[in-house]
């Protein structure tokens, strides 16, 4: 019954586009904020506090992202001060 | 030295209590000295499932509270007596297990058994946490459905890094996976995840593929787990498992399609 396809175009099979979708999901929990360690959002506050000493800043000011590269962890810390 | 096995999953519904009963009631059979704990504080199903809810007298948390000793509370099973259930409280709050109670039980069920079977609630909040915490070897049941394989993930990522093995640096707890509820003849059809998809996906290994099968609702209803039925195909599936997770190669069955005979098409036998 296979020769059949022949004459069909090649459709995606939902399990596929599943497959995909979940891909995806699964590598931003692994990568990002979602398994990050435990003490970043603490460190966000205390860091926003000190930044706030000197400078008045929103609370999205302080953003962190967590990147996993061969076993390495990489933390990069961004602070956006406001334009004058 | 009694090795203490979590089954969870983080989504509920996806078979973490029924496996749970034919897990520990399988190594029973095989003659281990098996415990079955209820982790699930304020919705108390294993009891049900395991047909003993009519002899609950004291639960996890009366134990816990020093209101009841371990013996009293454990609940032997008729069937095989090398099988014991601990019951869920029923009216308790969820802040009743504390990490030093599980722990003393655990220690406590740990002279006496050489198996200890913690049922997960569903979620990740403090029952399903402690279930976890000081799990040996995990298994992870997994529908071939997009939610339930991304809560895997999710459960897997906590056991990594939130077990009391991972934060004693004592290594890793060793992951099973569990996919349920399987359906071959939809995954032919392309409708649903394969077994080769969701291990691609989680990338632990496969301990056992249980089919989507009548007699895990009709076996649940008189109370008997599943791998007590001797002419069903997810018993079958949980008796493989078993054995496999004992150290023996048992080759993985249910994962192709049956093909039906002309006799059973035109009749529609089962």
């Amino acid at each position: 019954m296979d020769w059949l396809k022949i004459f069909r175009a090649e459709k995606k099979t939902t399990a596929q586009t599943a497959k995909e979708r979940l891909m995806v999901a699964v590598a931003y929990q692994r990568s990002g904020n979602a398994n990050g360690p435990a003490y970043l959002p603490k460190m966000r506050e205390e860091l926003l506090g000190v930044v706030r000493k000197y400078v008045q800043v929103p609370d999205d000011a302080v953003q962190f992202t967590v990147q996993r590269e061969d076993g390495l962890e990489v933390l990069e810390l961004n602070i956006t001060l406001p334009e004058q | 030295m009694a090795k203490i096995i979590v089954v969870t999953s983080g989504k509920g519904g996806v078979g973490k209590t029924t496996t749970s009963a034919s897990f520990a009631t399988g190594l029973a059979m095989r003659g281990h000295r098996t415990a079955v704990i209820d982790f699930d504080v304020g919705l108390r199903n294993l009891d049900l499932i395991m047909g003993v809810e009519r002899r609950v007298v004291f639960d996890f948390v009366n134990v816990i509270n020093g209101e009841a000793n371990l013996k009293q509370a454990l609940i032997k099973d008729k069937q095989y007596d090398k099988l014991s259930i601990l019951a869920a409280s029923q009216t308790r709050d969820k802040d009743a297990l504390s990490q030093e109670g599980v722990e003393r039980v655990l220690n406590e069920l740990a002279q006496d058994f050489d198996y200890i079977v913690c049922d997960s609630p569903a979620g990740i909040e403090k029952g399903a946490f402690m279930a976890m915490y000081f799990a040996d070897e995990a298994l992870v049941v997994t529908n071939p459905e997009v939610s339930s394989v991304r809560d895997s993930d999710r459960v897997l990522g906590i056991l990594s890094s939130k077990s009391r093995k991972a934060e004693r640096g004592e290594g890793k707890v060793r992951e099973h996976l569990v996919l349920t509820r399987y359906n071959p003849s939809r995954v032919a059809k392309g409708e649903m995840l394969s077994v080769d998809d969701v291990k691609e996906i989680l990338a632990i290994p496969l301990l056992g593929v249980v089919p989507e099968s009548p007699t895990v609702l009709t076996s649940s209803n008189s109370g008997v787990p599943v791998i007590r039925e001797e002419n069903s195909d997810a018993g079958a599936a949980y008796k493989d498992l078993v054995a496999r997770f004992l150290g023996e190669e048992v080759p993985h069955r249910f994962i192709t399609e049956q093909k039906k005979g002309l006799l059973s098409k035109l009749f529609g036998g089962q």
